[in-house]
């Protein structure tokens, strides 16, 4: 069974270490927030000027001069941070930020990231996602395999604008986790009940198989 | 003490003219010069260049001026979220150019501390690296980006007093104490301006010294775009 967008993000969860200061995508990036294990202490930063970001507000206590990078209201938590813009990218750029967890349209077996633009379509801007690739030392890619037409999405080149290049380290998709190696992508476990094969189908990039790949262990927050 | 305050809102614009460049502060709707904005939007005067991180919505923020026609060429982040703006750029009425939003940030303050130009990495190996010059620095690759040059700044703050010393709240800070000093006039809109000696001089994010002219909005509506609430 492939996972959900939610498991998804449950498995990255389990990446995330105490002290870590985080930078969350839109996107199934979101979801991380949700599946933090007990105990944890991990601060979420969003790049519009708040590290710390907590819950959304209670209905009717939504504050206009509080909203997180998707322009959503939310609420701080105590010992939370506002900071300007120039300022929250300098903890970007300096790598103060742990772990960033992005969304992406196609990833390429070196590293190179596409995220941004599609051709032909309308383009919304890169926002912070350039920024943060080019300075993040841990980046993790959240994203399905393949694209709505089954077309995959981790390739030997990406073929939309680059977002960034040789940045990515890790990918977690629907059906397996893998990281960036000078051979390729490295099969590091596989969705329960995925086979070998069938990531292999789904990857049309270099794939690097170990001699075992585990099944992925989701476990709860 | 030199005093900044203006009394009226036609004061606060006067010199702006057709054609100028403009720095308006804001992220989403959050923060935004609305009454600045609101002025120029109903204003004889357009052609203008924009320097903002998104584009608002299409019945407020910077989507009134676009809704107005007044501008011709935009420097922004991300611009989705208005179907007016959307139109005018897929038609080629405006030119839009696109900056990661780390270098837009970068490239005000660089304008208001006098710098001319900075390395970052954002962009390297991608088509915003274009014509642009880029130098190795210990093993990584940089781009030289250069600071904004513009006419007026236009920015929004929780407080201020006649000193044109400014106080942000929570996300509404963004962009705008960046732009304050970084063109070659600067105006601020508070929604609320105190005597001079009210403000803690502990507590002051933007010196005076950055703003030329302060002004209390008449009106602020503080419009919220994605309202989300626990469920």
């Amino acid at each position: 069974m492939s996972l959900t967008k939610n498991q998804i993000a449950q498995r990255i969860a389990q990446e995330l270490q105490s002290g870590f200061y985080v930078n969350l995508g839109i996107g199934i990036p979101t979801l991380v927030a949700n599946h933090i294990p007990e105990g944890m202490e991990v601060e979420f930063q969003s790049e519009n000027g708040i590290l710390g970001v907590g819950p959304f507000p209670e209905a009717g206590k939504e504050d206009p001069d509080l909203i997180n990078a998707g322009k959503q209201t939310i609420t701080p938590l105590p010992g939370s941070s506002y900071f300007d813009s120039a300022v929250s990218f300098g903890m970007i750029r300096g790598q103060h930020i742990d772990l960033t967890i992005l969304g992406a349209m196609e990833v390429s077996d070196t590293g190179d990231i596409a995220n941004w633009k599609v051709p032909g379509k309308l383009i919304k801007g890169m926002g912070g996602a350039m920024d943060l690739v080019a300075s993040s030392e841990n980046i993790i890619i959240a994203m399905m395999h393949t694209d709505s037409k089954g077309g995959s999405k981790l390739l030997n080149k990406c073929t939309l604008p680059l977002t960034g290049v040789r940045c990515v380290k890790r990918i977690v998709t629907d059906l397996a986790v893998l990281d960036i190696v000078d051979e390729g992508f490295l099969l590091k476990e596989r969705a329960p009940g995925v086979s070998i094969e069938e990531i292999r189908q789904a990857t049309s990039g270099r794939l690097v198989i170990s001699e075992s790949v585990p099944e992925m262990v989701l476990k709860e927050a | 003490m030199i005093r900044k305050n203006v009394a009226t809102i036609n004061q606060a614009i006067e010199g702006i003219q057709s054609g100028m460049t403009l720095m308006l502060g804001g992220f989403g709707l959050c923060g935004i010069p609305e009454n600045l904005i609101k002025a120029l939007s109903q204003s004889s005067f357009g052609d203008f260049t924009c320097i903002s991180a998104n584009v608002g919505v299409d019945d407020f923020g910077l989507g009134l001026l676009f809704g107005a026609k007044k501008i011709k060429k935009m420097y922004g982040s991300y611009v989705g979220e208005n179907k007016e703006f959307e139109r005018q750029f897929l038609s080629s009425e405006i030119e839009v150019c696109l900056v990661p939003m780390g270098t837009l940030a970068e490239k005000c303050r660089a304008a208001q501390m006098g710098i001319p130009a900075f390395y970052t990495p954002a962009g390297f190996g991608t088509e915003v690296a274009e014509g642009k010059e880029y130098r190795n620095f210990k093993g990584k690759n940089y781009l030289l980006e250069t600071a904004f040059e513009s006419d007026f700044s236009l920015v929004k703050a929780w407080k201020g007093d006649e000193a044109g010393n400014l106080v942000f709240k929570g996300t509404a800070k963004n962009f705008n104490p960046l732009m304050c000093g970084a063109s070659t006039i600067t105006v601020a809109e508070v929604e609320e301006l105190v005597p001079i000696g009210d403000l803690d001089p502990n507590q002051i994010h933007t010196p005076g010294i950055f703003v030329d002219r302060i002004f209390q909005g008449e009106h602020f509506e503080k419009r919220i775009e994605r309202r989300t609430v626990q469920i």
